[in-house]
């Protein structure tokens, strides 16, 4: 296995060739804040949170979706970072209807926990209350969009690891939304597994079991690369 | 932190214990829900009483005119309606430190959630005609029924906030370490998961 070596924070570390950005942090012992990436899925740099900057200027890069190189030094916390991350999660907040009293998700929620690590106390930016709706028409779950923060995690494990491939996104801008199917009520999507797997991962209380109500939500947002893993090394016998 | 030197510290005294330091708390729109939390530093509240004097209060005062000269101010809700914004705009003349106590008022919160719909009429007619049972009937007494905003607002939008106390509510133990440092004239630690989570 090839090894490429690389700086974090001045810090030399060594990963295996492939890795990326956010991997090459996390063995250096940096932890970065995420909300688009999950293990288990691919990677699509949605959510800006990762982002670092090369020592040798040019864009911030986000960590996630960028592959390390050999003798590349990054920086993951200046002051810069700090202030567009912060500024990243309060239009997070400000973009939507994130209303957490009375969130499914309350007390277990990826935004509110990025809320707390980046220090964000209130939004300066005013809130847009947009018209969205909520997607009730399937029998188990729902898919509550004012909640939704388009990470696509529900894309990503509906495609890689169901297969279905139920979910899609739509629009752009201010207009971009998640569809199932071809832009139909969830419940009339005949790919649909009911797997529950989109529920498991999202972030925020966007996807949720209908019989839980405000702060019962609990996501399993381990379960993608446990699968993952379970088929690549055969754990099953019946593989 | 000097701007935080009880207001009474320059008033002359005549007794040889320290000034107390003036406090008000605030209600506009929201449930009381970071009221009753308040109420709920249950012992802590004898140690309050011993440092402050609670000038302004929905629930430790009758008074009705919101006092001049008051150190810190706790207001909770959201500004929703002109008796809000008028009062909201007192106690910011009137307050050293003026505090966002809850996410109503850092948030807008649930009072917020009529901003969905269309401006003051809307809301008035889903709320009043439409889901009336019997007797729909649109308030209006102008001069005495609080005239609603055209939006919900939180309170920094409205005037200049000091602090930020995130909650619904903030519980006694966040409460209290935030004004505990502010009695001695320290500036609280807002930080992690027990001082700053939303909800």
């Amino acid at each position: 296995m090839s090894v490429v070596t690389l700086r974090v924070n001045g810090q030399e570390v060594a990963v295996p060739a492939g890795a990326s950005l956010l991997e090459a942090a996390r063995a250096a012992g940096v932890e970065l804040p995420t909300l688009c990436h999950l293990e288990g899925l691919t990677p699509v740099g949605a959510c800006r949170l990762c982002l670092v900057a090369s020592e040798t200027g040019g864009r911030l890069l986000p960590a996630c979706a960028t592959e390390a190189a050999e003798g590349m030094a990054i920086r993951t916390d200046t002051e810069e970072l700090q202030r567009y991350r912060r500024m990243t999660v309060e239009l997070f907040f400000a973009e939507g209807n994130h209303v957490c009293a009375f969130c499914v998700a309350n007390g277990d929620c990826e935004l509110q926990d990025v809320a707390v690590a980046v220090g964000m106390d209130h939004s300066r930016f005013p809130y847009r209350y947009p018209h969205r709706h909520v997607d009730a028409s399937h029998p188990l779950f729902a898919l509550d969009h004012h909640r939704c923060i388009l990470c696509t995690r529900c894309v990503r494990v509906c495609d890689e690891i169901e297969g279905a491939h139920v979910w899609d996104v739509a629009q752009r801008g201010s207009e971009c939304t998640i569809i199932a199917g071809l832009d139909e009520p969830w419940g009339a999507v005949e790919a649909c597994t009911s797997c529950g797997k989109c529920v498991d991962v999202c972030p925020t209380g966007a996807l949720f079991r209908k019989e839980d109500t405000t702060a019962e939500k609990h996501p399993h947002a381990e379960r993608p690369e446990q699968l993952r893993r379970a088929r690549e090394q055969q754990q099953w016998r019946n593989q | 932190m000097s701007d935080l030197e009880p207001a009474g510290a320059a008033a002359p005294s005549t007794a040889e214990a320290p000034a107390k330091l003036r406090l008000a708390t605030v209600w506009l729109a929201g449930c009381s829900g970071c009221h009753m939390s308040f109420l709920d530093l249950d012992e802590f509240l004898f140690d309050l009483a011993e440092r402050a004097e609670v000038v302004f209060s929905p629930v430790a005062s009758d008074l009705k005119t919101f006092p001049e000269n008051v150190d810190l101010c706790l207001v909770e809700g959201a500004v929703a309606n002109v008796d809000n914004l008028e009062l909201a705009l007192t106690l910011r003349q009137r307050s050293r430190m003026v505090v966002s106590f809850g996410d109503c008022a850092v948030t807008a919160n649930v009072p917020g959630l009529r901003n969905l719909l269309t401006g003051p009429e809307a809301v008035l007619e889903r709320g009043y005609m439409e889901l009336a049972d019997r007797g729909a009937q649109l308030p209006h007494a102008p001069g005495i029924v609080p005239e609603l905003l055209e939006k919900v607002l939180p309170l920094h939008e409205v005037i200049p906030v000091d602090l930020y106390l995130p909650g619904c509510p903030p519980s006694a133990e966040r409460i209290r370490a935030a004004i505990e440092p502010l009695l001695h004239g320290q500036p609280p630690l807002l930080e992690g998961a027990a001082m700053l989570r939303f909800g």
